[in-house]
């Protein structure tokens, strides 16, 4: 950390602040002190100095005073710059107490923490400690890699290309996304949008993604169909089918609680009186459902339809070979 | 000083520590370095270096002007920076996904606060919000939404301070377990609703998934969790491996590979064709034995040996069941 650029930052903030009228850059280079006398020096230093600005978030403008002028100008607009006037009442300084906690060491909780400084700075005293308080302790992580740079990739509305492990596939494939937004979905963080090489609107999960997200396009060139939901498109991806097959089964007395959860209906095996129960139950296709009968083991016994006796048969095999 | 803190983090601390006194008028200098999450020696030096910003042109001046004498902090020529910097795009995106996360989460009583602070921010943020809407987080709801639903009885049973009698489902040993608990909290990690309390049957604190709650009642008893029940710290992890957890050793096909992204790993090695070893402890391995039954072909236990017997006792056994 160097302690003079801070100063010629802070100097230059103000300055640009306080003019009304576009100052170009040689009145600045007058005005704050600490610029070299080097023309080339100076030139590179404020044209890092005005990216710094521009990456905290300060709104510097770049126009002419005058339709004739040479050079341009800059300047900060005050209304551009402050945070808007904001009270909140104690019930929400509460509530935004508990939501400054939510990323605690995950990706965003530098921003969370960085927003919560500018309210206070503003005035405002958040809740420090509300958890313990209103019994509710809400937290969300971002264990995946990938999510800062999708991030990133969505706010700037960037192109990326990555490397993806479909389910069940033994290689990744190279993929290149115009991502529309992130979803965290039952614990899980996921990217939508347009898959460049497929031509299609896409749904990816972002701990299936191996190596390193890179942008591939400049900020601004993705652009978000009006009306694209991402939320509704991550729920769609990862649905459940509707149930519209039947199964009978044969459940062991006192077993399967989750299984006779969903039950159509539940009896007695006349056949065999000695502690079975037949239950008829819904499911939507084999695959899964025969994964979900054979978790039970010796205690569930798929009696119809026969595709899923099959499949259940096929998988014990399997654990035996 | 930390040397890790850049020029441009400190310049955001000095852009909002002006605000920070001058809309508290007089402040103390101890506060406001714990505000800041600084010590007092850096804060001086924070003040020190506003105090000496100085412009040359047209004429020379010094825009800030501050004092803090007796540990009290004035500033009494703040300039034009005075008010704090917008809400940067990543600073309202933080606030405002995660606040329209708290508004699914069931049984939340404050729900009008929570809808007035989003409008008030999004307000403030302006352009700086409409990002936001394209990170979301959805809550899995607890079965029984509603008003008689088991959120909401369980948000009464919290704020009411009274035990409730659970019935719940461990799919790992396929069993509904009877048990009074105490509740303390109400959890809501990355989406998913737990009840921590102090379960009086394992006279210790439990975390119980909501969507595995089958049944609640809320008992006119009050809950009085013992002085030793400690809330979990959520920051660690709910799942944390104990020493006398045992060591399970497993190889999945490619078919196979979500058990990684579904269950806590202690190591994730990838083996040709897409296969992958994974590590896990625990400290019951039923589940672990009807894991390996629901994926088939697509998982070899290779370690505990009692564990690679039971699946294959248990796969022998399902099997009989079937010859007709």
């Amino acid at each position: 950390m160097s302690k003079r650029k801070t100063e010629r930052l802070l100097g230059l903030v103000v300055c640009l602040l306080s003019t009304g009228r576009y100052l170009t850059a040689e009145q600045v280079r007058e005005a704050v002190p600490g610029y070299p006398e080097q023309d080339d020096l100076f030139k590179r230093m404020f044209e890092r100095d005005k990216e710094d600005l521009r990456d905290l978030g300060v709104p510097l403008e770049t126009g002419l005073n005058h339709p004739f002028d040479d050079d341009p100008g800059y300047r900060i607009r005050q209304q551009a710059y402050e945070l808007p006037e904001l009270r909140l009442e104690a019930d929400e300084a509460a509530v935004l107490g508990l939501a400054a906690r939510v990323w605690q060491r995950a990706e965003l909780a530098g921003a969370a923490a960085g927003a919560l400084l500018k309210l206070r700075a503003a005035g405002i005293e958040a809740d420090d400690e509300p958890g313990a308080a209103r019994g509710i302790e809400p937290r969300l992580g971002t264990p995946e890699p990938a999510f800062g740079p999708l991030w990133e990739a969505v706010r700037d509305r960037r192109p990326v290309t990555f490397s993806y492990r479909a389910a069940g596939r033994s290689e990744p494939q190279q993929r290149e996304l115009e991502p529309w937004g992130v979803v965290n979905r039952h614990g899980r963080w996921y990217v939508a949008g347009r898959d460049r090489g497929r031509g299609a609107t896409r749904v990816f999960r972002l701990g299936r993604i191996a190596g390193a997200v890179k942008f591939c396009g400049p900020a601004g060139s993705v652009t978000v169909p009006d009306g694209a939901d991402v939320r509704e498109l991550v729920r769609d991806w990862d649905s459940t089918p509707a149930r519209d097959h039947t199964a009978v089964l044969r459940v062991r007395s006192g077993t399967g609680v989750g299984l006779r959860q969903h039950a159509v209906s539940v009896t007695a095996d006349a056949t065999e009186p000695d502690g079975w129960d037949l239950v008829t139950t819904r499911f939507a296709d084999v695959g899964s459902f025969a994964d979900y009968a054979a978790w039970f083991g010796p205690d569930v016994v798929v009696l119809d339809p026969p595709d899923l006796r099959e499949a259940v048969i096929r998988k014990l095999k399997g654990v035996l070979t | 000083m930390s040397a890790l803190v850049t020029s441009t983090e400190r310049l955001q601390r000095l852009l909002a520590l002006v605000p920070y006194v001058v809309s508290r008028k007089v402040v103390g200098l101890a506060e406001t370095a714990a505000a800041f999450g600084v010590s007092e020696r850096e804060l001086v030096d924070d003040l020190n270096l506003l105090w000496c910003v100085e412009l040359r042109a047209p004429d020379p001046y010094c825009p800030i002007d501050l004092s803090y004498e007796g540990g009290e902090i004035v500033v009494s020529q703040a300039e034009s920076i005075g008010r704090p910097l917008r809400l940067a795009v990543d600073e309202a995106s933080a606030l405002l996904v995660a606040l329209r996360m708290l508004a699914e989460v069931p049984g939340l009583e404050d729900r009008s606060a929570l809808s007035r602070l989003i409008a008030k921010l999004e307000d403030a943020a302006g352009e700086a919000a409409s990002v936001s809407s394209q990170v979301a987080v959805q809550v899995d709801m607890p079965p029984g939404d509603g008003p008689d639903g088991l959120a909401a009885q369980l948000g009464a049973a919290l704020s009411a301070g009274r035990r409730v009698h659970l019935r719940y489902y461990v799919p790992g040993r396929d069993e509904a377990t009877e048990r009074d608990v105490d509740p303390m909290r109400l959890l809501v990690v990355d989406g998913r609703p737990y009840l921590e309390g102090w379960c009086l049957r394992a006279e210790s604190v439990r975390t119980f998934r909501l969507d595995r709650v089958l049944q609640l009642t809320v008992l006119d008893r009050a809950s009085s969790p013992p002085p030793e029940a400690t809330p979990v710290d959520v920051d660690q992890g709910l799942f944390r491996p104990s020493p006398d957890d045992v060591h399970v050793e497993l190889e999945l096909s490619a078919e196979g590979r979500w058990v990684a992204e579904y269950y806590p790993c202690e190591s994730v090695s990838d083996l040709p064709d897409g296969r992958l070893r994974v590590i896990l402890r625990t400290p019951d391995t039923g589940w672990v034995r009807r894991l390996a039954l629901r994926l088939g072909e697509d998982c070899r236990v290779l370690a505990p040996p009692a564990l690679v017997s039971e699946v294959h006792q248990s796969a022998t056994a399902a099997l009989a069941n079937y010859v007709v």
